[in-house]
């Protein structure tokens, strides 16, 4: 896994303050842990929330017919909701030439098992196992030339697929209030 | 339209669906509508989907519903003409605001839980804000404001500000990320930096005086002010403190690459344009108009707006209605007389921080490279032709 591009380091006043401070209102409740574990399903670029389980794009050949195909077509190219390969497999295009094709485009592969995780399939949402997704997420990684068909996708492996975007986009902004839209651009 | 700017040709309305409905004139004193009021038949502006995709598309998805601009009047755009504009198209959830919770959890000293209740009994904030999508771009195929300015609109919100939950919470060292997520399916999710939630993020639940519409995220959203519309995240339901950008789908679609450019720009560009005339409407004849328009900046308050009648030759400045809020739509007007000649209306706003709305010329220079890249704050010219017609001159 490549380094993360990260802000540097901000300089919170508020917030370096905030963290001495004790509630205030005493509004809400405290969560219970398993709570909290339900409702987290963010996926950090490096995977830590990952959970245990596996697949390969064999695997994941399976669950996309069965969970995949009606909508983004059997390769997914021809559905009629977004692609999910690159314009040509095995060419070396360009990745930002693509368009928004999530498995190519996106820096970390993590994020494209957050995405089915979180939000597919449309209208069945959270009825894919962990299994599932992982061998869902190594096909398509595997459709875009980015993983063997046989390779196995689990919460160790999957972080460390290096993606073609992982070091090609412009840093994050450094936003601070009352400052303008880019240092230096005076529109 | 007609009220509006009685004179100025009305943006294209079926003549014949307004005959159709005066025809099934409304009882004022029914109960229904003694209890709950509705326009006028004869008033007909309307959304539209804009950006060239169906919405609802074939799956029922709803993706990019504009603002009709061109009817617009003052600054705040009423809740039931807010654009509305998701990722990827979504669903709008049905939720029961008694059901509803919102957990704020992560990087915090203590993980809290909220209902909508709870959450009201906080100290609130009432703000008026515009919020504007990153793909509000005016090209040289569109033909009216609403395709190329649609959305964009403005709202008095009233909910508590992020800070104050997140002081109750209180941030750890090293929370220098926020993620907050929506319930929607696709529980859309984007990543904000804390310096701007400890800023002026408001957890909104309530817009122009009642609860939130539900295409604008009722029971609860964020509203980020002057910040790229996506990051406002509707149906609010979790908000974790993180120490790293997250790339979420709703991120990594709006990355950029040019290492001389920002991944992101966050920061909605000062901005104006004419709302009338504008594109598709017919001035009647040579005389007096007010131009009318709209200004903002995701920089802060307007500042100033400045008017050409003649394509940018000589500018004077518009007046600006009320007092500028910071990081919301300012109505401005300029009396104009026209000679009956073809001339080009334009308008460019300066905010606080003194940056200057550009001509596409100006933002094509900037990068060395034709077009206009990032969110598009650039100058839109409308051409008024001799016989009244007016245009958009983007060429």
């Amino acid at each position: 896994m490549r380094s993360f591009k990260l802000l540097p380091a901000l300089v919170l006043v508020g917030a370096s303050s905030v963290a001495a401070q004790s509630p205030t209102f005493g509004l809400g409740r405290t969560p219970a842990p398993e709570e909290v574990l339900a409702w987290d399903i963010s996926i950090s670029p490096t995977g830590e929330e990952l959970p245990e389980g596996s697949g390969t794009a064999v695997d994941g050949a399976l669950v996309y017919r069965r969970s995949c195909a009606r909508c983004h077509g059997a390769e997914g190219v021809d559905g009629r909701a977004p692609r999910l390969v690159k314009s040509e497999r095995g060419s070396d295009e360009d990745p930002w030439a693509y368009g928004r094709v999530l498995p190519i485009r996106s820096p970390y592969a993590t994020t494209v098992w957050d995405y089915i995780n979180r939000g597919m399939p449309l209208n069945r949402e959270g009825t894919l196992t962990a299994d599932q997704v992982y061998a869902i997420t190594a096909l398509l990684l595997y459709w875009n030339d980015l993983v063997a068909e046989d390779e196995v996708m689990n919460r160790e492996t999957l972080p460390l697929v290096e993606m073609p975007n992982a070091d090609t986009w412009a840093p994050l902004p450094d936003w601070a209030p009352g400052q303008p839209r880019w240092p230096g651009y005076p529109y | 339209m007609g009220a509006v700017a009685p004179g100025i040709g009305p943006t294209p309305v079926d003549a014949q669906s307004v005959e159709t409905q005066s025809q099934e004139m409304d009882d004022y004193s029914s109960p229904e509508l003694v209890a709950y009021g509705k326009r006028s038949p004869y008033v007909t502006s309307m959304r539209q989907p804009v950006n060239g995709r169906p919405s609802p598309d074939e799956f029922g998805l709803v993706f990019h519903i504009g603002t009709p601009l061109q009817d617009q009047v003052g600054a705040i755009t009423p809740s039931a003409l807010h654009y509305f504009g998701t990722t990827r198209g979504s669903f709008v959830p049905h939720i029961d605001p008694a059901e509803h919770r919102l957990m704020i959890h992560g990087m915090v000293d203590r993980e809290l839980i909220f209902t909508m209740d709870e959450l009201k009994r906080f100290p609130s904030v009432t703000r008026l804000h515009f919020i504007e999508c990153a793909g509000n771009r005016s090209n040289s195929r569109h033909r009216t404001i609403i395709e190329s300015h649609g959305m964009t609109s403005c709202a008095e919100w009233t909910g508590v500000l992020l800070r104050t939950l997140l002081e109750e919470a209180g941030v750890q060292d090293g929370g220098e990320w926020i993620i907050a997520e929506g319930l929607e399916e696709v529980k859309g999710t984007s990543s904000l930096p804390t310096a701007k939630a400890m800023d002026d993020i408001i957890v909104a639940y309530a817009m122009n005086g009642e609860p939130l519409r539900p295409q604008q995220g009722f029971p609860l959203r964020i509203v980020v002010p002057g910040f790229e519309g996506i990051l406002s995240v509707k149906w609010l339901r979790r908000i974790k403190v993180v120490d790293r950008f997250y790339m979420t789908y709703n991120d990594y679609g709006h990355l950029r690459q040019d290492p001389s450019d920002a991944a992101l720009s966050y920061q909605i560009g000062p901005k104006s344009v004419i709302t009338s005339p504008s594109g598709g409407q017919e001035l009647p004849g040579q005389g007096f108009y007010e131009v009318r328009g709209l200004a903002w900046s995701g920089g802060g308050r307007v500042s100033r707006v400045e008017v050409s009648t003649d394509g940018g030759r000589s500018w004077f400045d518009a007046d600006l209605r009320g007092t500028p809020q910071p990081m919301a739509h300012t109505a401005f007007s300029f009396n104009w007389t026209w000679d009956g000649s073809e001339t080009v209306l334009l308008s460019r706003c300066i905010d606080e921080i003194g940056q200057i709305q550009p001509t596409r010329e100006e933002v094509a220079e900037f990068w060395g490279r034709p077009g206009v890249r990032g969110q598009d704050n650039s100058i839109q010219p409308w051409r008024v032709e001799r016989d009244g017609s007016v245009h958009n001159a983007i060429v």
